[in-house]
């Protein structure tokens, strides 16, 4: 054991320093991109690029407030109900009327999204911090609360956005571009750079981190371990909001199946993203990378011939097997 | 056993265990070098040292937890190689870890027994193994139930059971790693019995240690470490245990304890009435000066740890508690932070320092708020803080970006201090300071706390080291089962008074 260098900037970084575990997912994405251009050309081609990545938006977003909750020690299993939960809310109180203005119904439709997201997300917080409950467990409860009542507004069928105005008003926010980039991908640039700011670098994302890593240190060390938690559950739910945001406008309807199995995907882009199931550490970007990796796959599956893309099922559960496998074996060094 | 038993009467003038210029290395880092020492049948070696002198790094080359990088391992007067912990086992060579390796949710005797059930049929025996683990325990001179689930336990009875499941397997050689770390003197006291015993029947000990007296009291041989290499090896009544700390640090130590003045009349600051924490702690009450250093001792279990947690807000607890004459509140340890009182714990790995993380992000963790830039956090003066709080507490890493986990733990302690100082109390508690640290960082320690008392502030330290609390302490708070049972200053302030006290039993008294 020796004394520090006189000189702080001594301390070299060197290739060494690099955290495989972060790179990892990055690395992984890189080939599969050169995988699927050997695979089928059109793949590279800007437009199925920007397309799939699209395509992954609703998971991505998801995922970035996955990310939050996971890294706090939390797991959030209700998340695919949520969407169609909040997605039904949203389009039956645009087809209820209450506001004839469409742009003023549409911001009022979208402010009621975010706020029903939020006040899920709080109430699986609450439930599992205030009550106690496993998360595992009292997510699994609201996932199937958020899924029923969602069967039951739609009485089994489906839930159509009816007003032309307001379809023809809402649909560039799915459809739309800025610059030539897909909405959908400005808002997942948007989201994830919100969520890895408040992780990274604020107050509050230290106390997610901590409160994840040990929460006995936490709470020893004055902070207050239930609401950073509940918080996490709230930055969900919001997220889940957003997801929704862009999910009405691209099909205008929901139903009892809207968002199935979508909470597995959310959780396997956070794994694959390279954050740790057991809390701790949380990589925003990761997890983003996570999600477009899912997405590439099934794209390539799509485009290739080689395997059916009725395996897709399978590939995605081999995927998070083989990430968990490699996160192991690169164990960082200090 | 008796086979065992055979073999070492025919066995005497050879060593049992013998270490042969043992080195090893870890990537570039040497940490044991050209190590020899020689074990016989029933003999007590002591292995002493400051943390990070090699010993727990000899330890598990002997008990085959690794493999030596050069050197050999003699068994009998034969060469050996031991393929690991099964192997020395078999063998006869036990390690009783400093670490608590128990299944929490497992009951005492599940845990004694556990990978070695006793069979009934095809089920586990469960009487049996309840009855066997009783016995084992209580030959430790302790009293635990077997069928309570470990988790319940204190730390010093989780000890005492590890000790027991060690002690199972037939053995010829028992290597104990810091075995007192976590034990109360009555503890320390049967397993010192136990230690004797088991050398009586032929048994060589191998005894790790930090607590000298100890080392006196039970060794026949001390073999001192320092930087991974043998500075001295002697029989134990050839030194005295001021040589042993001296040889262990490499430089005299004629005083651990620093000076201290005592004060006059001190400003009472803190003032705690009728404070009770349900089912630990009743109607205590006591007062802290202005600048005072005020121990808090007893057995463990006595209710210490537990009534300074409830008085912090980390137990619900009830009474009054008074703070410069206003009556406070701490519903949570935020708010105790917030009024200036902060309490290090005495599980520093478990709940003082997060072990995965980076020394920055711990030492502002309590303190974030003074950190803020806007939104952000301020990582420049994270970074100006810690090299403030390194160069203040003497923090020893070799790498500013290095993961807590992989300091010792007289450096984590150091850091915690830091970290707790950081949102600048007046009133500091602090569970256990010196656990399980070697004895150069102990005199710093107890340097910094007094340093601290002269900044005007007050300080309660909570220890089962009587010597340390008689050492450093203005005055001393004895509880025992939950009471405040009495104080004692001055010349009244003497390891006999403190024990009378703890225990509730007076020398002289009639039954």
């Amino acid at each position: 054991m020796t004394d520090f260098a006189a000189d702080p900037r001594k301390i070299r970084k060197s290739w060494k320093d690099i955290d495989l575990r972060a790179v990892a997912p990055f690395l992984a994405l890189a080939l599969l991109l050169v995988l699927g251009a050997i695979a089928n050309p059109n793949f590279i081609s800007i437009d199925n690029l920007l397309n799939v990545i699209t395509r992954s938006a609703f998971i991505a977003i998801i995922a970035v407030g996955a990310t939050f909750v996971i890294s706090a020690g939390g797991l959030d299993l209700s998340v695919g109900s949520m969407v169609a939960f909040v997605a039904s809310l949203t389009i039956m109180f645009m087809n209820s009327g209450v506001i004839a203005d469409p742009a003023t119904m549409l911001a009022a439709a979208m402010a009621l999204a975010m706020l029903i997201g939020a006040a899920c997300g709080l109430a699986n917080g609450l439930i599992t911090t205030a009550g106690s409950i496993e998360p595992f467990i009292a997510t699994l409860g609201t996932m199937g609360i958020y899924r029923g009542l969602t069967t039951w507004l739609s009485q089994g069928g489906a839930i159509t956005l009816r007003s032309p105005d307001i379809q023809s008003l809402y649909r560039p926010a799915y459809f739309g571009s800025v610059l030539g980039i897909p909405v959908p991908i400005i808002i997942i640039a948007v989201t994830a750079g919100a969520g890895a700011f408040v992780l990274r670098r604020t107050r509050y994302g230290r106390h997610v981190l901590a409160v994840g890593s040990n929460e006995d240190v936490a709470r020893y060390s004055g902070i207050s371990v239930g609401r950073v938690r509940t918080m996490t559950y709230v930055i969900q739910g919001l997220c889940v909001a957003v997801a929704c945001l862009l999910y009405v406008p691209r099909l205008g309807s929901t139903s009892a199946t809207t968002g199935l199995m979508w909470e597995l995907q959310a959780i396997t882009a956070v794994v694959v993203g390279g954050t740790a199931l057991r809390g701790g550490v949380g990589r925003v970007w990761g997890t983003i990378c996570g999600a477009f990796i899912l997405e590439i796959v099934g794209n390539i599956m799509l485009l290739s011939n080689f395997v059916s893309e009725y395996l897709i099922g399978a590939i995605q559960g081999a995927i998070i097997i083989v990430a968990m496998l490699v996160q192991r074996s690169l164990v960082r060094k200090s | 056993m008796k086979a065992l038993a055979a073999d070492l009467s025919g066995a005497t003038g050879a060593s049992m265990i013998e270490a042969v210029g043992l080195s090893k290395s870890f990537g570039p880092v040497e940490v044991l070098k050209d190590v020899s020492l020689a074990v016989y049948p029933g003999e007590v070696h002591a292995i002493i040292g400051e943390n990070g002198a090699g010993k727990s790094t000899l330890m598990k080359l002997l008990a085959g937890h690794l493999q030596p990088t050069r050197g050999e391992l003699r068994i009998d007067g034969e060469t050996a190689t031991l393929t690991g912990p099964v192997d020395a086992e078999r063998r006869g060579i036990v390690l009783v870890h400093q670490e608590i390796l128990l299944a929490p949710d497992l009951t005492v005797a599940q845990n004694v027994y556990l990978g070695r059930e006793l069979p009934k049929g095809i089920v586990v025996d469960d009487r049996g193994m309840n009855e066997g683990a009783r016995k084992a325990i209580r030959n430790l001179g302790a009293d635990v139930d077997p069928d309570v689930v470990v988790g319940r336990l204190s730390i010093a009875q989780r000890q005492l059971v590890q000790i027991a499941r060690v002690l199972l397997v037939p053995h010829r050689v028992v290597i104990f790693d810091e075995p007192t770390a976590s034990l109360t003197p009555i503890e320390t006291r049967a397993l010192l019995k136990v230690i004797a015993d088991i050398r009586a029947k032929g048994v060589s000990v191998l005894y790790i240690s930090h607590r000298l007296p100890e080392v006196k009291q039970i060794a026949d041989k001390v073999t001192v470490l320092r930087d991974g290499r043998v500075v001295a090896s002697h029989s134990t009544s050839e030194l005295q245990l001021i040589d042993m700390a001296r040889l262990m640090v490499g430089r005299d130590v004629a005083k651990l304890y620093p000076d201290r003045h005592a004060a006059a009349a001190r400003e009472t600051i803190l003032e705690v009435e009728d404070f009770s924490v349900p089912d630990f702690a009743q109607h205590a009450s006591f007062q802290l000066g202005k600048g005072e250093i005020l121990g808090f001792a007893g057995l463990v279990g006595a209710g210490r740890t537990e009534l300074m947690e409830g008085l912090v807000g980390l137990r619900p607890g009830r009474g009054v508690i008074r703070i410069n004459g206003q009556p406070v509140q701490f519903p949570h340890v935020d708010a105790s932070l917030k009024a200036g009182i902060a309490y290090l714990s005495e599980d520093r790995k478990g709940k003082g320092l997060l072990l995965a993380e980076d020394m920055c992000v711990n030492l502002t963790l309590a303190s974030l708020d003074k950190f803020r830039r806007g939104l952000q956090i301020d990582r420049a003066k994270e970074r100006v803080a810690l090299d403030k709080a390194i160069g203040e507490f003497d923090i020893r890493a070799s790498r500013k970006d290095m993961l807590v986990g992989q300091l010792s733990g007289g450096n984590q302690q150091k850091l915690l201090l830091a970290k707790m100082m950081m949102p600048d109390p007046s009133i500091i508690i602090i569970d256990e300071p010196t656990r399980g640290i070697d004895i150069g960082t102990k005199e710093q320690i107890y340097k910094f706390i007094a340093v601290l008392a002269g900044q005007g502030r007050s300080i309660i330290v909570v220890s089962s080291e009587m010597q340390e609390l008689i050492g450093i302490c203005d005055r001393i708070i004895v509880m025992r089962s939950g009471q405040i049972v009495g104080a004692v200053a001055g010349e009244h302030m003497n390891e006999n008074e403190i024990v009378v006290l703890a225990t509730g039993v007076k020398s002289g008294e009639a039954a």
